[in-house]
């Protein structure tokens, strides 16, 4: 039998009111969003500002309530009555690296106190073993064991992210929520974090979540790719196949706008339009006035995330008709040409 | 080739800092030709954008000296022009956009006020005329809606919009030359799409020369036409953008090239450059990529290696490499 999904993520809503001058409004940043992680699996979830991405990751490691579905981590839903009880029962089994590997750390503590600190919140290791547990930590992930006495400022971006993430395993973690951990280092720091964390993912089993903000880093850490457009999952496959035939428009787009380090490559043409803003967001599908193939339809009814092919979903209603439940075929989506 | 419309020639920049002063910039040489789009891409501490401001002159005159180095501009060397002569060039023949266009907006003044404060103090343009000019410029940058929107403050446009209105706000006077530092990186990857379009079509509109900065390859392949690959302080290699990502000859490009993680690739792992950037104040003798570099050799360690052709127009500081081409070549 198949283990049962460690992440399991149903009709989750989340609506974050805003006060203004004229009042409260209501920002709509999660709309029912759906996802499950296997073990030893990685999920990459693409979206770009306002899509939703970081609240989700948020959500899921019990930082902000829901307001509406459920979580489920190990098998323990976090989101209902016994939610506080199922939380701090799995917590010491999640961890969380942030973006800014800058703001992550207390500038005035050294790296060792800072590597230590989950245990010492935990309170149950002895004295040596606490210790030798931070010089295993600095060595797996590449630091040398003299940064104990160290403090952040003496290490640059990609070795403060290091430190993070030696941090976040300091407890044996079983699942991991990334939010964009190399968006802020240079090119050749963000190769060596990605390693990193592959190299961690192969020797320790862990299983990710991996946020980011476009198409080319997920590539390389996910085995399966959830693209987010205002609130929503619009499509989600197998990693392969959203870069070799994506369905939903946005997700074409969004790997159309990536710039190519090769000069012959030939740009496509640019789709119009921003992120919606989430206190007003569009009728119907949410994309539908950046859309190049809208129909009437999108403007009225919001499609549903539904199957289009082994390990596929996508909500757009171009795909509604082509029958592709039943046969697995390939999708008739209009390719623009 | 025609006179280059700005030329750097042996830029060495230097900062005081706690520990005395340190080099930023060391021995930098560029030139940009009349149209031209020229990349200069590096990651964080190679100097690209301390070139950039050197170029107006917008370092701090306390903290920073110049010890050698000129920069002429059609025939005025910006670095010993005096401050009239240099207000006369800044903002109106040689315009400058940043990354964050957030904090380069006022906050309390209006999209309107803040363009037409340079028609104003260059074209001499009087308030009606000027506020024309600015829903024109608002217009030309793509802002749907410009009349209404130029009343607006800064506050209520997204991250796209803003950089739209510091782009309006370069080109109000029609400058010869761009600098554009970073332009999207703080934006969407469908918003970067959408500017750099934009970017393009008033570059071949407006037939100005662009110097652009980023750490992005990417940008670079789509938008610039010459290349200078920038490494602690230092060009390390110069080349027509076909020629740099076809034939990269320093060692360091050849790495950048492939750390870019591609959306074609099927390898679950990334190239990567092992190592880290020196810091200013690490000295390193000789080559500053040595320590990260696979080629080192015994020679690369002693002395700074000088810039060398490879081709008429592509040059690199890696004499091992420039060598081992050669060999290929004969």
């Amino acid at each position: 039998m198949r283990e049962p999904p460690i992440v399991q993520v149903r009709g989750l809503r989340k609506i974050f009111p805003v006060k203004h001058a004229g009042g409260v409004s209501m920002l709509q940043a999660l709309n029912g969003v759906d996802f499950e992680i296997a073990r030893g699996e990685t999920l990459g979830l693409v979206g770009e500002s306002g899509s939703g991405k970081t609240t989700v990751g948020r959500v899921l490691v019990g930082l902000i309530p829901t307001t509406e579905g459920s979580v489920s981590l190990f098998g323990r839903d976090i989101t209902g009555r016994d939610g506080k009880a199922a939380l701090s029962a799995v917590r010491s089994r999640l961890q969380f690296v942030f973006q800014d590997p800058y703001a992550a750390l207390n500038p005035r503590m050294r790296i060792g106190a800072a590597i230590a600190e989950p245990i010492d919140i935990a309170g149950t290791w002895s004295r040596k073993d606490r210790n030798d547990r931070v010089a295993e930590l600095l060595e797996l992930v590449g630091l040398p064991r003299s940064s104990i006495e160290r403090f952040p400022h003496e290490f640059s971006g990609g070795q403060r992210q290091r430190i993070v993430i030696a941090r976040a395993l300091a407890l044996d973690p079983e699942f991991v929520v990334c939010d964009e951990p190399v968006s802020a280092l240079d090119v050749s720091m963000q190769a060596q974090i990605v390693n990193l964390l592959l190299d961690l993912q192969d020797r320790l089993g862990l299983s990710y979540l991996f946020i980011a903000h476009d198409l080319a880093v997920v590539r390389a850490v996910s085995t399966r790719i959830a693209v987010m457009y205002a609130g929503a999952i619009v499509e989600t496959a197998p990693r392969r196949d959203i870069y070799t035939n994506p369905q939903h428009p946005y997700t074409r787009a969004l790997l159309d706008a990536v710039p190519r380090a090769d000069p012959d490559h030939v740009p496509s043409p640019v789709i119009t339009g921003e992120v919606p803003s989430l206190l007003d967001p569009p009728s119907g599908c949410r994309f539908h006035p950046r859309c190049m193939q809208v129909m009437d339809r999108c403007r009225q009814e919001v499609p549903k995330l539904r199957s289009s092919g082994a390990g596929r979903r996508v909500a757009c209603h171009l795909l509604d008709d082509a029958g592709v439940e039943t046969t697995g075929a390939q999708p008739a989506v209009g390719q623009p040409s | 080739m025609n006179q280059p419309l700005l030329s750097i020639r042996n830029l060495t920049v230097e900062f005081h800092t706690d520990s005395g002063w340190i080099q930023a910039i060391d021995d930098v040489s560029l030139d940009v030709g009349e149209g031209e789009c020229v990349g200069i891409v590096g990651e964080s501490g190679s100097g690209k954008s301390v070139t950039a401001l050197s170029i107006l002159r917008l370092h701090d005159p306390v903290t920073t000296r110049l010890p050698s180095g000129a920069i002429d501009y059609r025939g005025t060397d910006l670095l010993r022009a005096r401050g009239s002569a240099l207000r006369k060039i800044r903002g109106r023949e040689i315009a400058m956009i940043f990354q964050d266009p957030m904090s380069s907006l006022n906050p309390v003044l209006t999209i309107a006020d803040q363009i037409s404060e340079t028609l104003r103090r260059h074209q001499g343009l009087d308030g009606a005329t000027a506020r024309k000019r600015v829903v024109e410029l608002l217009s030309l940058v793509r802002i749907p809606d410009a009349s209404r929107r130029a009343d607006d403050y800064p506050h209520r446009l997204s991250g796209g919009m803003r950089q739209r209105v510091m782009i309006a706000m370069a080109i109000a006077c029609r400058p010869r030359l761009l600098i554009a530092d970073e332009p999207t990186t703080a934006l969407d990857v469908t918003v970067q799409a959408q500017v750099l379009d934009l970017l393009r079509e008033l570059r071949r509109e407006l037939g100005m020369s662009v110097i652009l900065i980023t750490h992005d390859l990417g940008v670079i392949a789509e938008f610039a036409e010459r290349v200078a690959v920038m490494y602690a302080g230092r060009v390390v290699e110069q080349a027509p953008v076909g020629a740099l990502f076809r034939q990269p000859v320093h060692p360091y490009t050849r790495g950048l090239i492939d750390a870019v993680p591609g959306l074609d690739s099927e390898a679950r792992r990334l190239t990567m450059i092992p190592g880290r950037i020196p810091g200013p104040q690490e000295m390193i003798p000789g080559c500053r990529f040595g320590p990260r570099c696979a080629w080192v050799q015994e020679d690369c360690r002693k002395a700074p290696p000088p810039m060398q052709p490879v081709s008429d127009r592509q040059s690199a500081r890696c004499p091992p490499r420039v060598a081992a081409l050669d060999v290929c070549d004969a």
